[in-house]
C-alpha cells in the first residue's frame, strides 16, 4: 500500500534541478509526480518515478544525496470537499500530515494525492476502514 | 607618564639580573610542585640549580597548549587549590578547555601590568575607562578592569554586546579611554553614527585594542574615524591575560614587553632554535612571577620579532612587533580564538560521524563572520525541511555554547566542498590581511 518516494538534497543554485532531470531523462526514467520544498539555502526534491531502484542508483552514482521515503497515494474524487473529508477522518485520529502534493490523472475524474504521514500504517488503516481507494506503487509507477 | 618608573626604566643589566633570579626561583618552584615539569626536567637531565645564566633558558623544556589540555583542569597548578583566588578558561569543547588560575599575588601583578599598560597608552589616573572586553571566563574583561582600577580610573565594566547602549554610555559618561577589539571599535563607531552620535566629537582620546590581529591600515582608519590614538595591546591567558606587552603612545612602534614578569624568546618553529635578533619567528614566553600556573617556555604560536633598541619613551623593556600571524590554524573571530579542530569535534559529537566541513571566515562591514558548511550525506539527510533545519540549528547552538561564536551553518551537497589534492581545504579566510 506504500509508495516509494525519492528525495534529493539540492543546493539552491541555478541549474541544479536541471542536472537531476537530465540524469533521469538519459536513463529513460519518467517522473510521475513531484514536489519541491525550498529554503533560502537548499531544497528537497521529492519524486515518484517510473523506476525507483534505477533512479536511486543513477542519482547516487552522480554524487547526489538521495533518500527513500514511504508515502501513501490516495485517490480523491475531483469535486469540492473531496480532500476535506479525507483530512477530517485523519485529524480525528490524530494522524499528522508532514507534507503532501497532488496531481490529476490524464484520464479519469479523480485526483491522486501523495501524503507523507507521521504514522503511515495507522493512516492506511483509517483510510481503508473508510473505503478510500489507496493507489498501489505498482499502479502509480506505471501510470 | 609611567605607572612604575623604577621598574619600567630599569637598566638592562639590572633587569637581566632580576630576570635570572626570578627564572631560577620559578624553576625551583615548578620542579618541586608540578609533576609535569619535574618529569620534563629529569628527562632532559637538568636541575633548577643548573640555571646559572639567562642563556641556560634554552636547556629548559617547552610547554604547549596541548600540555595544558592534557592536564585539564588544574594539573599544572603549582600551588594548593585553596590559594587560587580566581580561574579563567579559554573556549574548548568538553574537557578540552585550557584552565588557568591566579593567586592573590598573580591578580595583583596582572593588575600592575595592566595599569602600566594603560599609562603607556596615554591614560592617566582620573580618566574614565569604557571597558568593552567581554567579562567572564575570557581574561580580557576582568584583566583590563583590575588594571584600570589600580591605575585610578573611573572604570565602566560595560562588557561586550548591546552596542547601541554602549554608544549612549560612551557619550553620556564622556569616557576618555575605550578597551575592545579593533574591529569592534569600528562596528561601535558605525552603530553610533547611525544613532546620530559621532564618536570623533566625543572626549574619547585613546583606544586600547587587542585580542585579534590588525594592521597599520586598520589603525589609521580607526584613528581617523574615531579621532583617537589607537594602541595595540598583547596578552594571552596561558601566561596571564592582556597586559603582557603594550605599545607606548610616544612611539606607537612595537609593544613593550613587561620583562620583569615575562622572559621572551623568538624561535624558528621548525628547528626550535633562536632566530637571529630582529628576525621573525614564534614568540615563546616564560613567566617569571606567576604563582598559580607558571609556564616555562610557553609556545604562543604567535609570529613576531623582537626589537631591543632603546625607545623614545624611555622604557628599557624590549619591544615586540605587531603580531604577524600564527604558526597553527587558529582563527580569531570577533576576538574569540577558534581552532578548526574544535568545530570538527563538535560536528563529530553532534552527529556521530565524520562529515566533511569547511569554514568560511569573512568580514561584513567591520565584524567577522563565520560560516560553517557541512556536507549532507545520506545519514544526515531527511526528506523533511524541518529536520534539516533542526540539524543546522543544533550545530549552531553547540558551536555558540562551546566556542562562544555565532556561526552561520549552511548545509551543502556532498563534494560541494572543494578537495585540493585529495585533501579537503578546511578554511577559507576572506578577510584582508
Amino acid at each position: 500500500m506504500k509508495v516509494n518516494q525519492l528525495s534529493i538534497f539540492l543546493e539552491n543554485r541555478a541549474g541544479r534541478l536541471a542536472e537531476v532531470t537530465k540524469i533521469l531523462s538519459e536513463n529513460q526514467i519518467n517522473i510521475r509526480a513531484l514536489s519541491l520544498a525550498d529554503t533560502s539555502d537548499f531544497g528537497i526534491l521529492r519524486l515518484i518515478v517510473s523506476d525507483f531502484e534505477k533512479a536511486m542508483q543513477v542519482l547516487k552514482d552522480k554524487g547526489f544525496t538521495v533518500g527513500k521515503t514511504n508515502v501513501v497515494a490516495v485517490e480523491v474524487s475531483d469535486k469540492p470537499g473531496g480532500l476535506h473529508s479525507l483530512l477530517e477522518m485523519l485529524g480525528k485520529e490524530n494522524v499528522n500530515v508532514e507534507y503532501m502534493y497532488a496531481f490529476v490523472q490524464q484520464s479519469g475524474k479523480n485526483a491522486i494525492i501523495i501524503f507523507r504521514f507521521d504514522r503511515t500504517d495507522q493512516a492506511i488503516e483509517i483510510l481503508q476502514k473508510n473505503d478510500i481507494r489507496i493507489v498501489s506503487g505498482k499502479e502509480l509507477y506505471g501510470m | 607618564m609611567m605607572y612604575d618608573q623604577d621598574k619600567e626604566t630599569l637598566p638592562r643589566e639590572d633587569l637581566e639580573a632580576l630576570q635570572l633570579r626570578r627564572l631560577r626561583t620559578q624553576c625551583e618552584r615548578v620542579y618541586a610542585n608540578v609533576h609535569f615539569y619535574r618529569k620534563k626536567f629529569d628527562e632532559l637531565g637538568i636541575k633548577p640549580s643548573d640555571v646559572n645564566s639567562l642563556s641556560d633558558l634554552t636547556r629548559l623544556p617547552f610547554t604547549e597548549k596541548q600540555d595544558l589540555r592534557n592536564h585539564y583542569p588544574m594539573g599544572l597548578f603549582a600551588v594548593p587549590r585553596e590559594n587560587v583566588v580566581r580561574l579563567h578558561a579559554s573556549s574548548g569543547t568538553t574537557g578540552k578547555a585550557t584552565v588557568v588560575g591566579y593567586t592573590r599575588r598573580d591578580i595583583d601583578n596582572w593588575a600592575e601590568c595592566m595599569a602600566r599598560s594603560f599609562m603607556a597608552a596615554g591614560a592617566k589616573p582620573g580618566d574614565i575607562v569604557h571597558n568593552a572586553y567581554g567579562y567572564g571566563l575570557f581574561t580580557g574583561g576582568l584583566g583590563a578592569h583590575y588594571g584600570a582600577e589600580k591605575m585610578g580610573a573611573t572604570t565602566v565594566p560595560v562588557s561586550g554586546g548591546a552596542t547601541k547602549r554602549q554608544a549612549v554610555l560612551l557619550r553620556d559618561f564622556g569616557a576618555d579611554v575605550i578597551c575592545c577589539t579593533p574591529s569592534y571599535s569600528l562596528f561601535l563607531y558605525e552603530t553610533a553614527l547611525e544613532m546620530g552620535i559621532d564618536i570623533a566629537e566625543l572626549p574619547l582620546r585613546i583606544g586600547i585594542f587587542g585580542a585579534e590581529p590588525w594592521t597599520e591600515e586598520m589603525r589609521r582608519d580607526i584613528e581617523k574615524k574615531l579621532n583617537i590614538k589607537a594602541i595595540d595591546i598583547y596578552g594571552l591567558s596561558e601566561v596571564m591575560g592582556p597586559g603582557v606587552a603594550i605599545e607606548c603612545i610616544e612611539a606607537q612602534s612595537g609593544l613593550h614587553i613587561q620583562e620583569d614578569h615575562f622572559l621572551v624568546e623568538v624561535i624558528d618553529p621548525a628547528t626550535l632554535e633562536h632566530v637571529a635578533p630582529g628576525e621573525m619567528g614564534e614568540l615563546v614566553i616564560t613567566t617569571l612571577t606567576k604563582e598559580a600556573i607558571p609556564v616555562i617556555r610557553y609556545r604562543t604560536r604567535d609570529i613576531t620579532a623582537l626589537d631591543p633598541t632603546p625607545c623614545v619613551c624611555g622604557r628599557t623593556f624590549a619591544r615586540m612587533r605587531r603580531i604577524a600571524g600564527r604558526t597553527d590554524d587558529m582563527l580569531i573571530i570577533r576576538g574569540v580564538n577558534v581552532f578548526p579542530s574544535q568545530i570538527e569535534a563538535i560536528l563529530l559529537e553532534t552527529e556521530g560521524l565524520t562529515p566533511h566541513y569547511q569554514l568560511i571566515v569573512d568580514r561584513e562591514g567591520s565584524l567577522d563572520t563565520l560560516e560553517v558548511q557541512v556536507e549532507v550525506n545520506e545519514r544526515l539527510f531527511s526528506d523533511e525541511i524541518k529536520n534539516l533545519q533542526k540539524l543546522g540549528g543544533k550545530i549552531q547552538k553547540t558551536i555558540k555554547e562551546f566556542l562562544g561564536v555565532t556561526a552561520n551553518v549552511k548545509l551543502i551537497e556532498p563534494k560541494g566542498i572543494q578537495r585540493s589534492e585529495g585533501k579537503a581545504k578546511r578554511i577559507i579566510d576572506k578577510r584582508g590581511k
